[in-house]
């Protein structure tokens, strides 16, 4: 995979745009990897009781999915070495059916002589944003 | 209402944490994570990596292990149902591979209560442990290589709210 070039990059930039789904089975898979068995990731009774509208998607797994459209971009997971984001809206699952992530990456900013690029992502499910301040530090 | 006396405290470094490649190919799977250094040893070692190289969240297995020892302490009063993720942080010194034996030191930075919700951050720091064990020389107070920081932000709504 060939990696961008800083020298061609201006603030602004779009590195990439996906769109991604979580269904249930999604959600079980990340808590079985991540070992996070919180049960408002797959229990409708103990999300509600813990005043939700029903099981939502784990906030690491909206992080950790969002972050591919960077890691693809930059053509290295190491790349990224720093990531940091704020939780501002949980995303419901529903069952039958997904919620739909879209996912924007766009350059934030540039430090041509450090050899860094801070990626800005927008992650919004039905137009309203889910992550805060979701930046990845990339070292090209 | 978060204990307010944690603020501060530091736990001893925990025992080791065994980046296997399994591990790493199914948290690359469930997070979507497609990259062949994830998931082909020919293709990481081609990209100058030891080993499968870690995706860009996956200190968080070993963070949110460590940072147990806090939140499940009942005397922390953390009511982990009330509990909603505010934020979190990763700053990679080098990428986690498979192979690493990871032992972190938890700390507590910040709590917070106003009204009837508590913010509590919590710092992991994590280390790598050095493959052979070596004579240790008397400026050797770091348990390794240090490898990531994981700075997490929880919000624990109290009972009325």
């Amino acid at each position: 995979m060939t990696r961008p070039d800083i020298a061609t990059l201006s603030v602004g930039d779009v590195i990439g745009q996906r769109v991604v789904t979580f269904d249930r089975a999604a959600l079980v898979r990340y808590a079985g990897a991540s070992g996070d068995r919180n049960p408002i990731h797959w229990s409708d009774r103990v999300a509600r009781e813990a005043g939700l509208p029903g099981v939502i998607a784990h906030g690491m797994l909206t992080m950790g999915t969002v972050v591919n459209v960077v890691v693809d971009w930059a053509g290295d997971p190491g790349a990224v070495v720093d990531y940091q984001t704020r939780f501002t809206k949980p995303v419901e699952v529903p069952d039958p059916g997904e919620a739909t992530i879209e996912v924007t990456g766009t350059v934030g900013a540039l430090d041509a002589e450090a050899g860094t690029v801070r990626v800005d992502l927008a992650v919004t499910v039905d137009g309203a944003k889910v992550l805060g301040r979701a930046q990845a530090l990339v070292r090209l | 209402m978060a204990n307010a006396d944690f603020e501060g405290r530091v736990y001893p470094a925990d025992a080791p944490y065994s980046v296997g490649r399994e591990k790493i190919r199914e948290f690359a799977t469930a997070v979507g994570a497609t990259h062949p250094a994830h998931h082909d040893l020919v293709a990481a070692r081609g990209s100058g990596y030891p080993d499968l190289v870690a995706p860009p969240t996956f200190a968080v297995v070993v963070a949110q292990r460590s940072e147990a020892q806090y939140i499940q302490d009942p005397e922390a009063d953390i009511d982990f149902s009330r509990v909603v993720h505010a934020d979190e942080r990763f700053t990679h010194h080098r990428p986690i591979v498979a192979g690493d034996e990871l032992t972190t030191v938890l700390h507590v930075d910040r709590i917070v209560s106003r009204g009837a919700i508590s913010m509590v951050t919590t710092r992991c720091e994590l280390y790598a442990m050095p493959q052979q064990v070596e004579v240790p020389s008397p400026e050797a107070d770091s348990p390794g290589e240090h490898v990531a920081t994981v700075v997490s932000t929880l919000a624990i709504r109290g009972e009325d709210a």
